[in-house]
């Protein structure tokens, strides 16, 4: 039998005679196997990162008239044109920039933009419109859509201890990972093991029962599965030692270990500095720019940049003008990131923020976010946008 | 018809699950004994009031104030997540409670300011089971929701739909059943509730109410926002929504339509009043049908409470509930979005379902854990300020069970199939019982009972 026949008849409702089979360790891919397997990884930065003094519009004179005491000065600003350039603490990113491995998009939003964080969160996370309220996440809708090579849960892996909502589907969901190890011995500890060898099969009907049991056995042998093709990859490359370097050296484990992965997911939190804005923001961000660094790096070492796209998000931007505590509060559009190997596009894709046009001293969007998601899912994951985001969004040309 | 079984099942979902205890009370009485029980220990009223400060009123203006804000906020979020988790622990109103938790949901608000989520949580108890109408009008006239839904912004001069729509599409009468001129027309409605800024009070600010003719679900007259929510309620499909999803919440993930308008015309009959449509669901033969029992995945919470109640247990750090609250994906207070939990199937993934076999074993074995979940993202500001990158992490569970207590209560000439049967709702599967049947102690057997996917349904 062919390994995808094998795949797709080892479904718990074709039969539990199968179940037995199931749970045996999947063999490592063959490398000819996984060549060409694209990956995408998103980077969530949580608390609403003021993109305004990420990508620096020092061109433009009104953003120092409005931010008299938190603006970046010109000397310290990494250059990209005469436009826009690097907050200094993204320094480790300048070098990916020039080789053509970073993009970024100005001004991504959406209509009626909301200035809570979890609500526009929740608009990020699930694709929603701002007056709609999904129960499902994108990633998660990805996975529903049954396409070809998502019907386990480590398609989509979040390297975290929870699941975030984006990642889940109404059927199928992504699994959480922090460390393949604890994941594996959780689910060997031996009286879950006994569960899950030994449970009558008339535990495995569509009921909630049914359910939970399906869940479980997905787990244990995702966790195995896991583990196997993970343990004996060891990262090569030096990452700096902060949580969310940790994230990205695991999940550069896993795309070099062959995991079947499609997604994986990290998130950084800490960017809602209302308060003292420049140092606080600063140290997230040379968290994040050497992370990253690190590991476009690393991936163009093992030669999968090729293969690999990342993009950053946070749920919005800040106002344009500070406020009285030298810092900035909740706003709308933001830049989003683009990272990878083979870039239609790189470099600035867009014109800059325009800071003089305002809505209620907001940035106005440009470009919906879900024609950033659009993109990636036609172009990247080859699956139709519109099953996943409800209607039909045009895209962009950066891959 | 087995009644220990039948009043077994009425706990599970009328409260937090039965305790040894319990049996004792009720195993020989009726359903109908039962279930006027249930309802007399939740005639007492404890509103929640750990929190006396109403921080919307401070204003900090220097950056200490500033972080001492901060401070004082997170800790009142704590604080209030504590003191409702203890009160679902340990009260015997567990019915009234049970319906906070229904209304917490159905009403899913997120609050910037933790002391209106405190006041809408003591209206929303306070109401538990009272009347609809009502509960709605005093939720919807709160600071809280007037700010969560940006009724603040809703003027004559430049109405604000969002109350509106929320109000049909979610609380009210769901989607299809109205129309978008509706929601206009209702959004001038409800111009100039807001509240006042010096007491945290609900207000009408009459200069900000459009007094004009408003044509709302084929009627027109200068409609205030009480008038619309006259109209809505008397429409029947408002019973048919908010019964949809009680027979969601109590006896099915699955509504059954003939069993549902049933409960419609109950509580269309009786005025929008809750008790006699509990009362008529809780008597309902169809209420202990074998396809509604055994088959609800209990929420994060029910889990928590359940195992709190069960064990009497007492925490030496109660935030470690916080934190499993967050692993398992429901935070009291902190709902996804205005929607509320999806609820069912939703709640599991394979982390959260691992967590959910782990947990009981470390609450009743002084054990360790090691996940944290995602601090929410009203936490963010305070993570900001603290120079965090994470919340602290609490890795001990320091929980105290009463063994003794437990125990005691349980029949003495009790087989440990029957200590399972009577902890499980769900048929019992071999391997479960024959793990049970040869562990090594009774407490092995107690804590493997809790750690099993079984265990998770109610």
């Amino acid at each position: 039998m062919r390994r995808r026949d094998f795949l797709r008849n080892t479904t718990l409702a074709s039969g539990a005679l199968m179940i037995p089979a199931f749970l045996k360790p999947f063999e490592a891919f063959a490398a000819s196997d996984i060549s060409g397997y694209k990956n995408l990884v998103i980077i969530q930065l949580s608390g609403g990162n003021d993109g305004l003094n990420t990508i620096i519009p020092f061109g433009n004179d009104i953003y120092y008239q409005k931010r008299k005491t938190i603006a970046i000065n010109q000397p310290d600003i990494i250059k990209l044109d005469d436009m826009q350039g690097l907050n200094p603490n993204l320094s480790a990113l300048k070098e990916i920039y020039d080789q053509g491995w970073m993009s970024i998009i100005n001004s991504v939003g959406y209509p009626n933009p909301d200035r809570s964080h979890f609500r526009s969160m929740d608009i990020w996370q699930t694709a929603s419109d701002s007056n709609q309220f999904l129960s499902t996440g994108w990633i998660g809708r990805y996975l529903d859509s049954n396409c070809q090579n998502c019907t386990n849960p480590y398609t989509a892996i979040e390297v975290d201890d929870t699941l975030s909502y984006a990642m889940k589907g109404a059927k199928l969901k992504g699994i959480a990972v922090q460390d393949p190890n604890k994941l594996y011995q959780t689910t060997r500890e031996p009286f879950f093991k006994d569960l899950i060898h030994e449970h009558d099969h008339v535990n495995l009907n569509e009921d909630n029962l049914g359910y939970l049991y399906k869940t479980m056995i997905e787990t244990y042998s995702s966790a195995d599965y896991i583990q196997q093709t993970t343990k004996t990859y060891n990262v090569g490359c030096d990452y700096p030692q902060t949580g969310l370097g940790g994230q990205l050296k695991m999940a550069s484990k896993f795309i070099n270990s062959g995991l079947q992965t499609r997604v994986y997911y990290v998130s950084l939190s800490g960017f809602d500095t209302h308060v003292g804005q420049q140092n606080q923001q600063g140290r997230q961000l040379k968290i994040y720019g050497d992370a990253v660094a690190a590991f476009i790096k690393d991936l163009k070492q093992t030669g999968k940049l090729d293969d690999t796209l990342v993009m950053t998000f946070s749920e919005f931007g800040r106002r344009v003008e500070q406020n009285a505590s030298n810092g900035t509060d909740h706003g709308t559009a933001n830049n989003v990131m683009i990272f990878g190997g083979k870039l239609k596009k790189a470099g600035i894709y867009n014109s800059a923020p325009d800071l003089s046009q305002l809505d209620n001293g907001d940035l106005k969007y440009q470009i919906d976010f879900r024609d950033v998601y659009a993109t990636l899912l036609d172009k990247w994951l080859n699956v139709n946008n519109s099953l996943i985001l409800n209607r039909n969004f045009a895209g962009l040309d950066f891959v | 018809m087995n009644n220990a079984k039948n009043i077994k099942h009425l706990y599970a979902r009328a409260g937090f699950g039965i305790r040894f205890e319990d049996l004792h009370d009720h195993e020989h009485r009726s359903v109908k004994k039962a279930v006027r029980k249930l309802f007399k220990a939740s005639e007492k009223q404890e509103p929640i009031t750990v929190l006396t400060e109403n921080l919307d009123l401070r204003h900090p203006l220097t950056d200490a104030d500033k972080a001492k804000f901060n401070e004082d906020k997170y800790k009142q979020a704590v604080d209030l997540n504590n003191a409702w988790l203890k009160q679902l622990s340990e009260t015997d109103a567990q019915l009234r409670e049970k319906m906070t938790l229904f209304w917490h949901n159905h009403f899913a608000c997120i609050c910037g300011t933790v002391y209106y989520a405190q006041q809408i949580n003591n209206i929303q108890r306070a109401n538990a089971f009272g009347n609809f109408k009502t509960l709605l009008l005093q939720v919807s006239q709160t600071p809280g929701m007037l700010l969560f839904l940006t009724n603040q912004q809703n003027q004559k001069a430049h109405p604000n739909e969002n109350f509106a729509r929320e109000l049909m599409e979610l609380f009210t009468l769901g989607r299809g059943h109205y129309t978008e001129q509706d929601v206009k027309e209702s959004a001038r409605a409800f111009t100039g509730w807001t509240y006042a800024g010096k007491n945290g009070e609900y207000a009408f600010y009459p200069r900000g109410h459009d007094d004009g003719i408003k044509t709302f679900m084929g009627q027109s007259a200068n409609f205030c926002g009480e008038d619309i929510i006259d109209i809505i309620v008397a429409k029947k499909q408002t019973a048919i929504f908010i019964c949809s999803k009680l027979y969601r919440f109590f006896v099915n993930d699955v509504p059954d339509m003939d069993h549902v308008n049933q409960m419609a015309d109950v509580l269309y009959n009786a005025n929008y009043e809750i008790k006699p449509l509990l009362e008529y669901v809780f008597t309902a033969d169809w209420f202990y049908d074998d396809k509604n029992t055994g088959n609800l995945i209990k929420s994060p919470i029910d889990l928590l409470v359940g195992l709190n109640r069960q064990f009497y247990v007492s925490y030496q750090n109660p935030a470690i509930l916080i934190q499993f609250q967050r692993s398992l994906g429901q935070e009291l207070f902190h709902p996804p979005n205005v929607a509320g939990w999806p609820g069912g199937k939703s709640w599991i993934d394979s982390s959260s379902l691992m967590y959910r076999m782990k947990i009981p074993s470390t609450i009743l074995n002084a054990g360790v854990i090691d996940f944290t979940g995602k601090a929410n993202p009203e936490d963010e500001a305070y993570l900001a300020f603290e120079k965090k990158q994470q919340l602290n992490v609490i890795k001990k569970v320091q929980a105290q069970p009463d063994w003794d207590k437990f125990l005691k209560e349980m029949p003495s000439d009790i087989t440990r199939q029957q200590m399972a049967e009577f902890m499980l709702e769900p048929p019992i599967n071999s391997t479960t019982l024959n793990e049970v049947q040869n562990a090594p102690d009774i407490k092995t057997a107690v804590i493997q009972i809790t750690s099993t996917p079984e265990y998770q349904l109610c």
